[in-house]
């Protein structure tokens, strides 16, 4: 296990080189100057801010400074969005609610998803089922910001139970747009968990421990959800970087001060190093957990092997 | 089967019926809006003048602070917020009208109208020094300075301050700035040209005073946080972290009229979302809201609703040269016909539905006034407006000038709803009213835009421009041949000379010059056709009736908060 991971780490540091590279240039050839103020700006005064940022220096030596920098730990600093301020204390600032509300999201998310599915899948083509399925089917197709704006106005506005908006009360602000992030996951993993609890509870080996004996509770959870949790492991790991690193949507509906809209922001206004910076921020997350899935199908599966040798 | 099936009617009528309430908020009352008049907002009919016992305002930001520091400061936000949390030489007024604020009074100024020597008075920064001459010699210098990188401070200064463009071309030391501390209490200005709206540039927040020993000593940390900056203004900042979605402003003791200052605390949000922006006024949690496109619509006859008259326009540029050979549009017909053949008052009234009105101009209405106080729009009126026969018979003319039946132009807009949709609007008036026209609509981000102007790389373009100072010259500098903004081939030896001679010979002839101003307006929408005034912005929010005397300003900082109260919440 641990020269498996010692070779994924090699490749993820490898990998993550070749998304900063690849991104650096593709950053270079948007439309547009990171100078917000191009109109006001004499030719002189450009070049003179052009120089400070290092925008001038022929692209190979920006993109040698930017990777030395980053080497070090140095994200660079904001141009136009925050002037002067650092990326790395932006992205810190700023990643403590979205991960938290993407967490919350995901564990409410999963968790429900799952028990609505494994019951649709016991108790399948039953009014209970039916209504697993449609809760599903109304979570993937209703973008998030319609949640987060019917939780918003009913439970915060309405009947006042919640915050409307705003990151100040605590936990208490993170409960809506938890539960706004938490449909898609839920809806997803609902769905996965019924179909493959269906086939698992069909197959062979689930009819000779139903004929040895076995309790529902014992073929529902020891053989039947344990098999089901493989496909839903896949989906969920990188659908837990997506929310964990932020939703533009609902982090904008609650003014919520989150990572994800000032992203989106750095790519509208081309403020390089917060483009770059929030790109390797969310490429480190997105192969961690890709790793983290990887070893979980083990621990799940024990016949799934990691490192490529001959299972015995 | 059938439970299936209803089951799949019920979540759906659930489903929609919670999101058509969601959408169906406020706008429950009827009565007249309030309106404001571009200054102190018209909402005290409880102005009983008795103060609550507490004084905070709850107000949103759609935006958060890109930066305090006034060299480097170019957006509204921060020009807000320095508006209140610092003074410079002077300050807009209730009336708008520019007065003396660190000034002790009217300076002197020398017969040629090139020196003006300032008395400062006895004032402190928020750490109990006093603000001196120096602190805004060394503030100006820092802003013109090409090694600040300041976007505002030689766009502000070249060619009024006198030697600032040398030193912003790096051709001159920043200590041969025009500007002088003959002691601690004496500032002298030296210009290059007698400015005639000088003392409203002084309320600008580029011409904020700077501590030089704080400044040094904060180094890269000046301005990145509340707690690193000095304040002389009605209130300090406090709470802000640097690049975060809150703040708050507290009454500064050591403000120099501290005794006017009536609000204790003012909390600032960023809400970017205009939905929840209501939900929070709603709630009783925010005090003020900006209302947009389709909530300006649904408030429109809210009693706690109010119009801001921004001094903002927005005009089609007609680009005249486009990669190197002319385009359609240098016909001065096609031109002209495209200015009249599109119906104003519609766009205002159905597309933007905030107040905002039909711009037969260029200089906005309601924005400067001659010395008898005569609005600018009233000597030069209205050019250009909406004819949609007159534009078939230029449009014709022009066709034929060019020997072509048919004309495709690129307009190039924003990328937010509502330019989208302004723009269609104006497609299909162009091509409704002009056989032959086509438009093809471009929708792009900001800095996009603002590279495809700088290379002319568009044939008619939607922009608008709000003024840096309140004279005309803020609009009309814009077009003169070889400015920044004139991305256009566009050049009028007589436009450019009636400019020069408003800046230069005209300075001390304020009748004359108001005339040169006037006549260069008409030839630059009504001869020439140049660009075509659209529509001049309202802005739309909502107020609690307890809120009180919130000043809003035509340029700089929007928001005066040094005068308002609250009274009649509790």
């Amino acid at each position: 296990m641990a020269r498996y991971i010692g070779k994924r780490l090699i490749y993820m540091v490898i990998t993550l080189a070749l998304i900063a590279t690849f991104t650096f240039f593709l950053m270079k050839i948007l439309p547009g100057s990171p100078i917000a103020s191009a109109d006001k700006l004499s030719p002189e005064q450009r070049a003179v801010v052009e120089e400070a940022y290092g925008l001038n220096d022929p692209l190979p030596i920006q993109y040698f400074n930017y990777m030395f920098g980053l080497v070090q730990g140095d994200l660079g600093i904001s141009i136009n969005q925050f002037k002067g301020a650092p990326v790395t204390d932006l992205i810190l600032s700023r990643m403590g609610p979205s991960a938290q509300i993407g967490f919350q999201g995901m564990l409410i998310g999963t968790v429900i998803g799952i028990l609505l599915g494994m019951i649709a899948a016991l108790r399948q083509n039953t009014w209970v089922d039916y209504s697993s399925t449609l809760v599903a089917i109304i979570g993937i197709s209703i973008p998030s910001f319609v949640f987060a704006s019917l939780l918003q106005y009913w439970f915060g506005l309405k009947l006042e139970w919640f915050p409307v908006a705003l990151w100040k009360d605590g936990f208490m602000s993170s409960v809506l747009p938890s539960i706004a992030l938490a449909m898609f996951p839920l809806a997803t993993a609902a769905r996965f968990i019924r179909t493959e609890m269906i086939e698992v509870l069909g197959s062979d080996y689930i009819t000779l421990a139903k004929a040895k004996g076995a309790s529902g509770s014992e073929i529902a959870f020891k053989h039947a959800f344990r098999n089901a949790l493989i496909p839903l492991i896949t989906v969920l790991g990188p659908m837990t970087v997506g929310i964990l690193t932020g939703s533009l949507v609902v982090e904008q509906i609650f003014a919520i001060p989150g990572i994800g809209e000032q992203f989106v922001k750095s790519i509208m206004v081309n403020d390089f190093a917060i483009i770059m910076g929030t790109t390797i921020f969310f490429s480190v997350f997105l192969i961690v957990v890709i790793l983290i899935v990887d070893i979980l199908y083990g621990i799940i599966d024990p016949r799934i092997r990691l490192s490529g040798g001959k299972s015995s | 089967m059938k439970n299936s099936k209803l089951f799949w009617l019920l979540g759906l009528v659930l489903v929609l019926s919670a999101f058509l309430a969601a959408c169906g908020g406020g706008g429950e009352t009827t009565t007249e809006p309030s309106e404001t008049d571009g200054n102190t907002e018209k909402t005290d009919e409880k102005a009983s003048g008795d103060l609550d016992s507490v004084q905070e305002l709850n107000l949103m930001e759609t935006a958060e602070i890109p930066t305090m520091d006034s060299a480097l400061a170019e957006d509204a936000v921060a020009f807000n917020i320095m508006n209140n949390v610092n003074e410079g030489l002077y300050r807009l007024n209730q009336e708008n009208i520019a007065e003396p604020a660190m000034a002790e009074s009217e300076p002197e100024i020398s017969e040629d109208g090139l020196t003006y020597t300032f008395k400062l008075r006895d004032a402190n920064w928020s750490d109990g020094t006093p603000v001196t001459a120096q602190d805004f010699v060394f503030s100006w210098q820092r802003a013109v300075d090409p090694a600040t990188g300041s976007p505002y401070g030689p766009y502000m200064m070249a060619g009024t301050i006198k030697n600032a463009a040398a030193i912003a071309e790096g051709k001159m030391d920043k200590a041969e700035l025009g500007v002088e501390a003959k002691d601690e209490k004496t500032l002298v200005v030296t210009l290059e040209r007698p400015v005639p709206y000088f003392m409203s540039l002084m309320a600008f927040g580029t011409f904020l005073p700077q501590k030089e020993a704080f400044v040094t000593e904060k180094g890269k940390a000046y301005a990145s946080n509340s707690d690193n900056l000095l304040y002389n203004g009605p209130f300090v900042l406090t709470n802000w972290d640097g690049t975060g979605l809150t703040w708050s402003m507290e009454k500064n003791p050591e403000y120099w009229d501290a005794e006017t200052v009536k609000l204790d605390k003012v909390n600032v949000d960023v809400v970017k979302e205009a939905g929840t922006g209501l939900n929070l006024y709603d709630s009783g949690e925010k005090d003020r809201a900006g209302l947009s496109g389709e909530y300006a619509m649904q408030h429109a006859d809210n009693p706690e609703a109010v119009r801001e008259l921004e001094p903002t326009v927005f005009y089609l540029k007609f680009n005249q040269e486009r990669n190197g050979e002319k385009t359609p549009l240098a016909n001065e017909n096609i031109r002209k016909a495209i200015s009249l053949a599109y119906n104003k008052q519609d766009l205002v009234d159905v597309v933007l539905a905030n107040g905002s009105l039909p711009a037969d101009f260029l200089v906005p209405t309601e924005f400067s006034f001659d010395e008898e106080k005569k609005d600018f729009r009233e000597v030069n009126g209205k050019m250009n407006e909406f004819n949609a026969e007159e534009a078939k018979k230029y449009w014709e003319t022009g066709l034929k000038e060019l020997g072509v039946t048919e004309v495709t132009l690129e307009m190039l807009g924003g990328d937010t709803e509502l330019s989208k949709k302004m723009d269609e609007y104006l497609k299909s008036q162009l091509e409704g009213n002009l056989e032959g026209l086509t438009i093809e609509l471009k929708a792009v981000p900001f800095a996009v835009r603002l590279e495809l102007d700088e290379k002319q790389d568009y044939d008619i373009q939607n922009s608008g421009w709000g003024p840096d100072y309140q004279d005309p010259m803020t609009f009309l500098d814009l077009f003169v041949t070889g400015s920044a903004q004139n991305k256009m081939s566009y050049s009028n030896p007589e436009f450019d000379k009636l400019i020069e001679q408003a800046k230069g010979e005209l300075a001390l002839d304020p009748a004359a010059r108001w005339e040169a101003m006037a006549k260069a307006e008409k030839i630059l929408i009504e001869e020439d056709a140049t660009i075509s005034g659209i529509f001049q912005r309202s802005v739309m929010s909502l107020q609690k009736p307890y809120v009180h005397d919130i000043v809003v300003h035509p340029f700089g900082g929007d928001y005066s908060y040094k005068w308002a109260y609250i009274s009649g919440k509790e």
